[in-house]
């Protein structure tokens, strides 16, 4: 039987503002401009947005400081702060609103300057107690544990970490609003200065400015809007801890769950999906995530992505427009993985467009491996 | 007293006290008032051995004018809990599944849980 929300509310509009750099610009005004570009497309105006669904590093109660920005007073809203799996997270909660009737049009909106502000990523708080005195840097120092410990357990290399940012750069080369495009190989991955090892710097997400919005509907309305609509069929989330020190095992993400129950919800199994857009705040974010969604067995995804399995041309398309270790990086990337997702059916993706994309993935982590949430979109041919 | 003032008077007095779960038996780190594993909240307090091995770490690069390159280290100890630690010595020596001895040692003036390679 099919799931209660399935395909019940639909993306309608996609807007981004500010990718790379935004010099002088807030982080508000590159959430602003994202909401406006989003309800643009969407053929909406800021006073149709009845639900807001915001989260900002820059604020505790960003969902206020939103509505108060954009001047709008909106009847249902959701904060909800998982880190960058977030925005990933309001697809679920936004179908259930939508449907519920709390609200009509959902905005989920978001904006960062860390590029040009501060040149750093920007964090939500403090370190945990247990963790701060030894001062890992956070947040690398926590996904270089996984990747050792991933290392030491199944043999993943250097080299095949390596391939996954090769692949990225790849795609990024024909997006023309990839913040890295020229080409890097192998060698220029492993060559990089280290950071946290085995992590160096290529292993690492940029750290760009950048904004992006969505705009949702119920599915019945969802065909009077200018653009065709991408259907949310599957959307969950399941989250293992805060800190580091107490991930139940650091080679396996709470993806397996999230991921199980997305498919079940959307009816669909992995093979089915004809495009993957996952977080890849670090190289072994892509391995880890590739595993546990059950594209290969736990311990292979190493070996899964040699020979440019997920770089342009290869059998699996991963992160077409670049992710954050090519794109952009504000921060919080959750939001970028759905407007891809969504570009890619719709057929208007900025970069590399596909061929006859029916069924996306768009997979949100956040925290440090703590917080994984999937979704599945589709086309109305997937309804 | 609580969790964390027993955990802390522990440090001060050079012992690394763990909770340890009366229906369950499941050892707790970090102190807290109710057992994650059963959520029982019949807690007792045990001194930890200090036996215990590296489950994964990493070598945080710095700039040697700076202090230069250390350990940051997952330490699972004898009693089952894991917890952030840094091991002594040459970060670049340090390996998974290596033999560590913890110790309540000094980070910047505060009594923090350290951990030594164990002799053969
Ligand atoms: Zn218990």
């Amino acid at each position: 039987m099919d799931h209660a929300l399935r395909g019940k509310s639909a993306i309608v509009g996609l807007g981004v503002a500010g990718l790379g750099e935004a010099p002088g610009y807030t982080s508000w005004d590159i959430m602003a401009q994202s909401a406006q570009a989003a309800l643009a497309d969407a053929g909406l105006a800021l006073k149709d947005v009845d639900g807001l669904f915001c989260a900002m590093m820059e604020d505790s109660m960003p969902v206020l400081m939103a509505a108060e920005y954009l001047g709008i007073r909106p009847r249902h809203v959701d904060g909800t702060l998982t880190g960058g799996s977030s925005f990933v997270n309001y697809l679920a909660s936004a179908t259930a609103a939508l449907d519920a009737g709390l609200c009509d049009v959902a905005l989920v909106c978001y904006g960062s300057n860390q590029r040009t502000a501060s040149g750093k990523l920007v964090t939500a708080s403090r370190l945990p107690p247990f963790e701060a005195p030894y001062k890992p840097r956070y947040p690398v120092s926590g996904y270089a544990m996984a990747a050792q410990r991933h290392m030491h357990q199944y043999g993943t290399t250097r080299e095949q970490l390596a391939d996954v940012a090769v692949a990225a750069r790849g795609w990024a080369s024909h997006n023309p609003q990839a913040f890295m495009r020229d080409p890097i190989t192998r060698g220029d991955v492993l060559a990089a200065r280290m950071v946290s090892d085995p992590l160096g710097k290529l292993d690492c997400c940029l750290v760009t400015d950048g904004g992006g919005a969505i705009v949702l509907t119920r599915a019945d309305r969802a065909k009077d809007h200018a653009k065709t609509p991408v259907y949310v069929l599957g959307a969950a989330a399941e989250s293992t801890h805060r800190q580091i020190s107490q991930m139940p095992d650091f080679t396996v993400t709470a993806a397996r769950e999230s991921g199980k129950r997305a498919f079940a919800m959307a009816g669909v199994k992995p093979s089915d999906i004809d495009v993957l857009q996952l977080y890849d705040a670090f190289t072994i974010n892509i391995i880890l995530f590739l595993e546990d969604l059950g594209y290969c067995a736990k311990g292979e995804g190493g070996a899964f992505v040699e020979g440019g399995r997920i770089a342009p041309g290869g059998a699996l398309p991963v992160n077409t427009y670049g992710g954050g270790l090519s794109c952009t990086h504000p921060g919080m990337l959750g939001i970028f993985t759905i407007i891809e997702a969504a570009h890619q059916i719709r057929g208007t993706a900025p970069g590399l467009q596909l061929d006859g994309v029916d069924l996306a993935l768009a997979h949100g982590n956040g925290g440090v491996l703590s917080s994984q949430v999937t979704a599945i979109l589709g086309s109305e041919a997937t309804l | 007293m609580t969790p964390d003032t027993h955990f802390k008077e522990g440090l001060a007095a050079g012992e690394i006290r763990l909770q340890r779960c009366a229906a369950c038996d499941t050892h707790i780190f970090f102190p807290r008032v109710l057992c994650p594993a059963c959520h029982g909240t019949d807690l007792t307090w045990v001194t930890a051995s200090g036996a215990g091995e590296v489950y994964t770490f990493t070598t945080v690069r710095q700039r040697p004018e700076r202090g230069g390159d250390y350990n940051v280290a997952m330490v699972e100890l004898a009693e089952g809990v894991r917890m952030m630690t840094r091991v002594d010595g040459d970060p670049q020596a340090v390996k998974v599944g290596m033999p560590v001895t913890a110790y309540v040692g000094d980070i910047d003036g505060t009594p923090a849980v350290l951990c030594r390679k164990s002799e053969a």
